[in-house]
């Protein structure tokens, strides 16, 4: 590639609002009634659809948890029933897997984005994207409603033959709630597919997509892929529990673990159906405030499609000790810590982008960065709880909740809040109060820590999970990971504030405000209803930023050259 | 031409481009299926590999005859949706109806079969529970798959009725044109819907009978 002409490349001259001032009103301007959002077809109205509804879901996943870290500060309980202790900690995990992570950036910056970043007018299915939010919200009110109302304990993982026999409370409608959402997650994942394959704009072949897009790109494919396996997991749940059907019922020969085999399918994969995406908003963030182009970016998309791969293949590693044999055991063992090599490639080039950057820490940086760290961490106690030996000892213990929190929370929450950052001048049109949300990400970093880092360590001397009375040895630890999530819940109210505050008095934010490279940055801030008014020709690789002092290789081109299709 | 041009649709360029979008929008959502579906079959496979001897008794139970009449059906009310398919890409019109609306009738008539299945099955008391007729208890295992796998085959059956009557009514009322891409990922769910009752078949009619 001799002949690089750069789309994208931020020219000191450019005027920062080069898109602003055109015919065509934004998107946000298309119509002010409620109706008007409720029946839209637009990708970038159903994103904030998105996001509204899964912020309150995270809201009231979040309650509960905040009323189990008080629980638990005193060894024998403050105010719950063990009862109501189980309730919440389900509702919890239901919650926040479902309703908040698996659609979380997705649902909002993948509907937002993907169009605007490979240069289309709007998804492949619009119609099809309004309905799978519809699903969403729907089946994730419903099971919430029965969540709260009249509560499951059967933990999100809703085992047998507990779920089917034993367990008392509304576990049809909450797993009928899932099952439906599920359908939701089907249909984004077709819909991105299809639109990464037939919308591209001319010349933006696969290898200058940006690495969020083929993020969505492998997403949708284990959405597409895993999903359905859930479905009828908990189908199979339905049948047993309302009818009869003794699929999993080991009196009459059924068996119990291939439940868990099943699960295990879809929610091993669904740890990548949320992590997936993070490593996109990051990889999109970490080039900008860096001023360097992506290093790797070919084993980054190579990254990303083994992850999305051999995530398939190692569910088993949650069964080390529900009786599989010790074959199966050391394969899965194997496969598991295959899968971490994709994934430090991911933090290696990351960190080689970092190398010699002119770096700067604006908030979304800082939470990239946050990400870079805690997912390096929640990584490498994975290869812990991967080994067989390590893990029968860690198995249902606080290290294990640690691990995964710091990959879901500390990987996916930090990359969520990173690209609402990163996005926010672009979706609002607004500026955020810079240094609030410094001061925020700090906390949430600080605070996560003091949360989790206690519970690796008093999950490795023996403090198992879901329970809710302990011995006082584990006091000390528990008081200093609820202070920590006092820390943090300050850190995920302060966003509500002053992004609240920005809608309203924020400075108007122009079409790009951090010289970031990428068609959604060629647009108005916000852009209008049909994207572009010109769909933009792409004629070089994408994170083409280049250190001050170096002269970007572009010959004075246009960053993209507007082509005979107008609006 | 201003027929095409309605059946054109943000966010396409041209019709077929949009028809291949609709092709593989389609074909990933019956990937999708074929895992749900696949879950069942394997679970299938897991306890028949267990329990062969309880599952030759149970299979022997299902009735062979409604099991039959209903592959026939599919198979000829998939041959009319592949004609509809053709006709309506050479736009004609009158065929592509009245062969949707056989495609519905045939459909209809395999929900009724089935219906008069379910009737001979509670009759005879196969409903696994308490009082349940045969022996060994993984006869019930048996009976359980059957009563999924056909319900969750009767519903995406229920589901394709719907929507190949909602398309016929569409193309009558010409609210939808002919050509439209539409007609070809109803019609490929249709054939999804029949490739699966082909696998059910002999798993729950003809493995009691080897």
């Amino acid at each position: 590639m001799t002949d690089v002409a750069i789309a994208g490349v931020p020219r000191p001259g450019l005027p920062p609002s080069a898109g602003e001032g055109r015919e065509g009103a934004s998107y946000l301007s298309a119509g002010h009634t409620l109706l008007s959002w409720l029946t839209t077809t637009d990708h970038k109205r159903i994103a904030i659809l998105y996001a509204v509804s899964i912020t309150i879901f995270f809201f009231i996943g979040g309650i509960a948890i905040a009323l189990l870290r008080l629980e638990l500060v005193v060894p024998h309980g403050l105010f719950l029933t063990s009862e109501a202790y189980n309730r919440l900690f389900s509702l919890h995990g239901i919650i926040m897997v479902w309703f908040f992570l698996v659609p979380s950036i997705p649902g909002t910056m993948g509907n937002f984005l993907l169009p605007l970043m490979i240069g289309a007018r709007d998804v492949a299915f619009p119609r099809l994207n309004l309905l799978s939010w519809y699903l969403y919200v729907f089946a994730a009110a419903f099971a919430v409603y029965a969540l709260v109302s009249g509560g499951v304990d059967t933990g999100w993982t809703f085992y047998t033959p507990f779920s089917t026999n034993y367990a008392t409370g509304y576990v049809i409608a909450a797993a009928a709630g899932v099952f439906v959402s599920g359908f939701s997650s089907i249909a984004t994942g077709v819909n991105f597919i299809a639109t990464a394959h037939m919308l591209r704009a001319p010349g933006m072949t696969w290898f200058r997509l940006p690495l969020f897009v083929w993020a969505m790109y492998t997403v949708s494919m284990v959405m597409v892929l895993a999903t359905p396996v859930l479905a009828m997991s908990l189908l199979l749940i339905i049948a047993e529990r309302a009818f009869g059907l003794p699929i999993f019922d080991s009196a009459r020969g059924g068996d119990p673990i291939l439940f868990q085999h099943l699960f295990w399918f879809y929610s091993h994969p669904a740890v990548y159906i949320m992590i997936l995406p993070a490593m996109g908003v990051v990889s999109e963030v970490i080039p900008c405030f860096a001023r360097k182009t992506i290093f790797g970016y070919a084993f980054m998309v190579y990254a990303l499609i083994t992850i999305a791969v051999i995530g398939f293949m190692v569910w088993g590693h949650h069964m080390f000790v529900a009786g599989q044999s010790p074959v199966a055991n050391l394969v899965f063992s194997f496969l598991s810590f295959i899968v971490a090599v994709p994934s430090a490639i991911k933090v290696f080039n990351w960190t080689a982008t970092l190398h010699r950057g002119s770096i700067t820490f604006e908030a979304p940086m800082i939470y990239a960065l946050g990400f870079v760290g805690l997912f390096t961490i929640g990584g490498l106690t994975g290869l812990f709880v991967a080994s067989v030996p390590i893990d029968i000892h860690a198995t249902d213990t606080y290290f294990v909740i640690a691990h995964f929190h710091f990959i879901m929370v500390g990987g996916t929450v930090s990359a969520y809040m990173a690209g609402l950052h990163f996005w926010w001048p672009k979706v609002t049109g607004r500026m955020y109060s810079e240094p609030w949300a410094r001061f925020a990400a700090i906390t949430t970093f600080l605070g996560f820590n003091a949360t989790f880092l206690p519970q690796f360590v008093m999950g490795w001397i023996g403090m198992p999970r879901r329970y809710h009375y302990y011995p006082d040895i584990f006091q000390p630890w528990h008081v200093m990971s609820s202070v920590g999530a006092l820390i943090l819940a300050v850190g995920y109210i302060l966003p509500l504030v002053y992004f609240g505050w920005s809608l309203i008095f924020g400075r108007r934010a122009p079409a790009n405000p951090w010289n970031a490279t990428g068609l959604e940055w060629q647009t108005s801030s916000p852009p209008p209803k049909e994207n572009f008014h010109r769909i933009p020709h792409v004629d070089a690789e994408p994170y083409a930023y280049y250190e001050s002092g170096q002269t970007s290789p572009a010959d004075g081109r246009p960053s993209f050259q507007p082509q005979g299709r107008t609006a | 031409m201003s027929d095409v041009n309605a059946a054109l649709r943000e966010p396409w360029s041209d019709l077929r481009r949009q028809r291949e979008g609709v092709t593989v929008g389609i074909w990933l959502f019956i990937v999708s299926e074929v895992l749900f579906f696949g879950t069942l079959f394997l679970g299938y496979g897991v306890y028949r590999s267990l329990y062969p001897e309880a599952f030759r008794i149970a299979g022997a139970q299902t009735e062979v005859f409604y099991g039959s009449v209903n592959l026939l059906l599919l198979l000829t009310s998939s041959a009319a949706m592949t004609i509809a398919v053709d006709a309506s890409r050479q736009e004609m019109r009158r065929i592509t109806i009245i062969c949707l609306a056989l495609t519905i009738l045939l459909g209809a008539g395999f929900l009724l079969c089935k219906g008069l299945e379910y009737r001979d099955d509670i009759a005879k008391g196969l409903l696994p529970g308490a009082y349940f007729p045969l022996r060994p208890p993984q006869t019930q295992l048996f009976w359980a798959f059957y009563w999924v796998m056909t319900s969750v085959h009767a519903i995406h059956l229920a589901t394709g009725l719907v929507v190949v009557g909602v398309l016929a009514s569409l193309l009558w009322r010409h609210t939808l044109p002919i050509q439209t891409p539409a007609i070809q990922g109803v019609a490929t769910y249709w054939h999804f819907v029949d490739t699966v009752w082909i696998i059910i078949f002999p798993l729950l009619y003809l493995v009691g009978r080897s």
